[in-house]
């Protein structure tokens, strides 16, 4: 069983349904307590990364949840929240899994509403049977910039920016592999496996 | 690169009940062409980019329904679900949401009450929030319509587009009623203007008779999406069809 945390702007169906499909089950998750059960976590990604406020036991939760080796995929706001700080809500503490920080894009068209190319930098479980240059649906303002080597596929938006990290058992992704018809279903598939 | 978006549109309304997919012709005289959730799997199958579900039965049946046809659309459905119509709360926000949308476009509610534009997008963030504009020209000048094109809102439709993203919307859909249901193309005046005013996404809709308006309005105008309903609904192209001639002529697709 896979939790999806819930931070409260809900909108769990699309990647529970896409979850299924790829052979698990996954339940939304709401307390720290709730966590630990589980063989791995998805953070989805709707909302802004303000959501995080607030939200400290939660983060306490994550946090030793990944410290077990399990595996968490963050997946749009939630790849964003594995990092330290986002310049969307200043002040506000991410999961710090990931050394590095948020930054708007730079682009004349905000959000990035739509399907992009990924560029692969380096093999990886997470997207195994992916071609480089697959389309996938992204719907962001804000990109990751890490200050350590976890990029296995950057993106081009008016500028790179990650778009698969992968760092020991935390994954992210800046799409959405739910919405991400085929192509983005695989990409859950491979995790799903890794998630035994 | 973010390629442009092809966008099939199924316009929902109820006949003894069940909801059907209906075509009309400047916003009237209705025709029907299926089942909701069955044409838009046959859509995803076929590549759609997204797909657009609009109620625009503005009835009871439709606001009580609208979620059910929404959970059962996506629930084969892989790609971005797009719902309108009927949208005035919050909570019907959550309510769509919740049944497997990612967005919700909203016009006469948004019209009526800006804070909802502001409200939605604090709650769900921008990327969940469409502004539905529909566009009618009054001599030189765009003036928005509600209640399904059927009343003027007195507001012009380019000031309003720059106002609503102030708010927090995260793209427009803009679909000029003049040109809606003609098939002799979108209205690319309308569309430059309001690609100007905005930087947000925009998706042209209204006017689509053949991949030729549709490469017209994506090359000429700063369109990152095109909206059409009756070139899908009968069959005349495929969305297969449809992405091989953009990319022949320049456009970059989604294959």
């Amino acid at each position: 069983m896979i939790g999806l945390v819930d931070f409260g702007s809900g909108n769990f169906r699309s990647v529970s349904l896409a979850v299924r499909r790829c052979g698990d089950r996954a339940k939304v998750v709401r307390r720290e307590r709730e966590l630990q059960k589980l063989n791995a976590l998805i953070l989805p990604g709707v909302g802004s990364f303000e959501v995080l406020k607030g939200q400290d036991a939660l983060v306490r939760g994550i946090r030793k949840f990944a410290a077990s080796g399990r595996p968490v995929l963050g997946i749009c706001l939630g790849m964003q929240a594995l990092f330290e700080r986002s310049e969307e809500c200043a002040g506000v503490n991410g999961l710090s899994l990931i050394r590095g920080a948020v930054k708007k894009l730079n682009a004349p068209r905000l959000p990035q509403m739509g399907w992009n190319q990924l560029r692969i930098i380096r093999n990886s479980q997470l997207l195994d049977g992916i071609a480089d240059g697959t389309h996938f649906y992204f719907a962001n303002s804000y990109a990751c910039f890490p200050e350590e080597d976890v990029v296995s596929a950057a993106c081009d938006y008016d500028g790179e920016f990650a778009a698969v990290v992968e760092k020991e058992t935390f994954f992210g992704v800046q799409f959405h592999p739910e919405k991400s018809g085929e192509a983005g279903l695989r990409v859950l598939k491979n995790f799903v496996e890794m998630c035994g | 690169m973010l390629v442009k978006r092809i966008i099939p549109c199924l316009d929902c309304t109820f006949v003894r009940g069940k909801p059907q997919v209906v075509k009309g012709t400047q916003f009237r005289r209705l025709k029907y062409a299926g089942v909701p959730w069955e044409l838009a799997e046959q859509y995803y199958a076929a590549g759609a980019d997204e797909i657009v579900l609009l109620d625009i039965s503005a009835s009871n049946e439709g606001r009580k329904t609208m979620a059910d046809i929404v959970r059962r659309t996506t629930e084969n459905v892989f790609v971005p679900v797009c719902i309108g119509g009927g949208i005035r709360s919050v909570n019907d926000f959550r309510r769509m949401l919740n049944a497997g949308a990612d967005k919700c476009a909203i016009n006469t509610s948004a019209i009526l009450n800006p804070a909802l534009i502001r409200n939605a997008s604090k709650i769900f963030g921008s990327n969940c929030v469409v502004v539905s504009i529909d566009a009618k020209k009054f001599g030189q000048r765009y003036e928005c319509m509600i209640y399904g094109g059927r009343k003027r809102a007195g507001l012009d439709a380019i000031e309003w587009a720059k106002k609503a993203t102030e708010l927090g919307a995260g793209e427009i859909l803009l679909t000029s009623v003049d040109a809606d249901g003609t098939r002799a193309g979108y209205d690319l005046e309308l569309l430059r203007k309001v690609c100007d005013a905005v930087d947000v996404p925009v998706i042209a809709s209204g006017g689509c008779g053949s991949p030729k308006d549709m490469l017209a309005a994506l090359k000429q105008t700063d369109a990152s999406a095109v909206l059409a309903a009756g070139i899908f609904h009968y069959k005349k192209y495929s969305i297969r069809q449809v992405k091989k001639y953009l990319e022949k002529n320049g456009v970059e697709v989604r294959l």
